[in-house]
């Protein structure tokens, strides 16, 4: 992609598409780290606490430069983006928002390692792909900001591929629940490569590849794993029923939010 | 006593080695390459610094001890520090010193070379030794990995590489 430019024009022409690019992937991160850290105590041993934390708080770290660069557009101040937004403005995927499993943090978790892992390395490696997308992109500043995230992931994808090859290489169990997450998974990914009502701008201002490119660059990236297992990559659906990008999405959403910005709302001007 | 010395930029950086990685407190955010630039008109100064992982807790504690080391030097006024993405951090920024440094720590240096696949090797941080075992790719902080040394039965840290090239 050529047409790099200076990121004030660019942010005057097509300032809508940008904002609403920035928004689809702060809130992916937002939500991804949020579920990730309520395995603080919980993942299964403790290096895995220590692996996990360490992601979440990277993955929190993706979230906050996207509100930021959202603040500099003048969109608003970047903890009150990520906090006080309500659910039908959120434009995050659903998968990201989805909950760990039956119960709750506080009480009787009874969480889904499983169903972690794999929306853990499917997003990663959809997150790869976009990044490196994004190095490229017509405006400045999230390309800037993208090589930082891409060398940070390199980590990330490694550490869930690993679980991911390890779990489906394992007892019949292991498999079973495996491609019982799969199934989970991918039921929620059909708006994962979408930009939702924006798709048009997005793609014509070069903010970032198509969606075709990228699900096209996700598939290709994950066959050799997947043909080494001895699988067939799970199609990726199309037309799915909510939509996160347009601010669709599912009551766990609400009680994401609810609980994540608790502490916030008590006092909005405090200085934590 | 001079009324109006300039602020010079030579006496900024040498105050800035006293700025610590609050976790590494033998290591200067000079010695990590954190400081891009160093910048003044008249009696005000900024700061541009680069942060190592963006999630970093520490981000905000390193900014006011960056400003409250900088104002020790009586010819300087306002402080403005700033954060930037560009250039982006990596390892190979940290200095000759700041190897020593993390060393002294206990922590081994991020290595500058990597294998094809990407893949790292580094020596024990206490014997050298290069007979050494990953335990945990993600340490206590986000840019450590722990490791374990199989010549002096030490577990020990290693600064993890960060590379544009990963
Ligand atoms: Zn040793």
């Amino acid at each position: 992609m050529s047409n790099i430019d200076n990121g004030v024009t660019e942010a005057a022409e097509n300032k809508e598409a940008i904002t609403s690019l920035l928004f689809q992937l702060a809130d992916d991160d937002f939500l991804y780290a949020y579920r990730g850290s309520e395995w603080l105590g919980l993942a299964p041993h403790i290096e895995e606490d220590v692996a996990s934390s360490s992601i979440s708080q990277d993955s929190m770290g993706h979230a906050a430069m996207y509100y930021k660069l959202l603040e500099e557009l003048g969109v608003g101040n970047a903890d009150d983006l990520a906090h006080l937004r309500p659910a039908h403005e959120r434009k995050n995927s659903i998968v990201t928002e989805r909950v760990n499993g039956e119960g709750y943090y506080m009480e009787t978790p009874n969480y889904d390692w499983a169903y972690q892992v794999v929306r853990s390395y499917f997003y990663t490696q959809a997150k790869k792909v976009k990044v490196e997308s994004l190095c490229k992109s017509s405006y400045r500043p999230v390309a800037e900001a993208a090589v930082k995230v891409k060398m940070e992931l390199y980590y990330h994808r490694l550490h869930w591929e690993t679980w991911f090859k390890q779990l489906l290489s394992s007892t019949d169990v292991a498999k079973k629940k495996m491609n019982n997450a799969i199934t989970l998974v991918m039921n929620d990914f059909g708006d994962m490569f979408s930009f939702g009502n924006q798709r048009q701008a997005i793609e014509k201002y070069k903010l970032i590849d198509s969606e075709e490119k990228l699900k096209e660059n996700w598939i290709a990236s994950i066959e050799p794993v997947f043909a080494a297992l001895r699988l067939d990559v799970p199609p990726i659906p199309e037309n799915p029923a909510n939509n996160g990008r347009n601010g669709e999405h599912t009551v766990d959403l609400d009680e994401a939010l609810l609980t994540l910005s608790e502490v916030y709302k008590v006092d909005p001007v405090a200085s934590w | 006593m001079a009324i109006s010395e300039s602020v010079s930029i030579d006496r900024v950086y040498k105050i800035l080695m006293n700025v610590k990685d609050p976790e590494i407190d033998s290591v200067s955010i000079i010695d990590l390459g954190m400081v891009e630039e160093v910048t003044h008109s008249g009696n005000s100064v900024k700061v541009v610094l680069l942060p190592t992982f963006l999630g970093c807790p520490a981000l905000e504690i390193i900014k006011k001890n960056t400003i409250d080391a900088i104002k020790q030097l009586p010819e300087v006024g306002d402080v403005e520090v700033e954060f930037v993405f560009h250039p982006p951090w990596t390892s190979d920024r940290i200095t000759e010193e700041g190897h020593a440094n993390l060393r002294a720590f206990g922590i081994a240096p991020p290595p500058r070379h990597f294998e094809e696949d990407g893949s790292w090797h580094v020596d024990c941080a206490y014997c050298g030794s290069t007979y050494v075992t990953m335990e945990n790719i993600f340490g206590p902080t986000a840019c450590r990995s722990i490791l374990y040394c199989k010549s002096c039965k030490n577990v020990f840290e290693a600064m993890k590489p960060v590379s544009t090239l990963l």
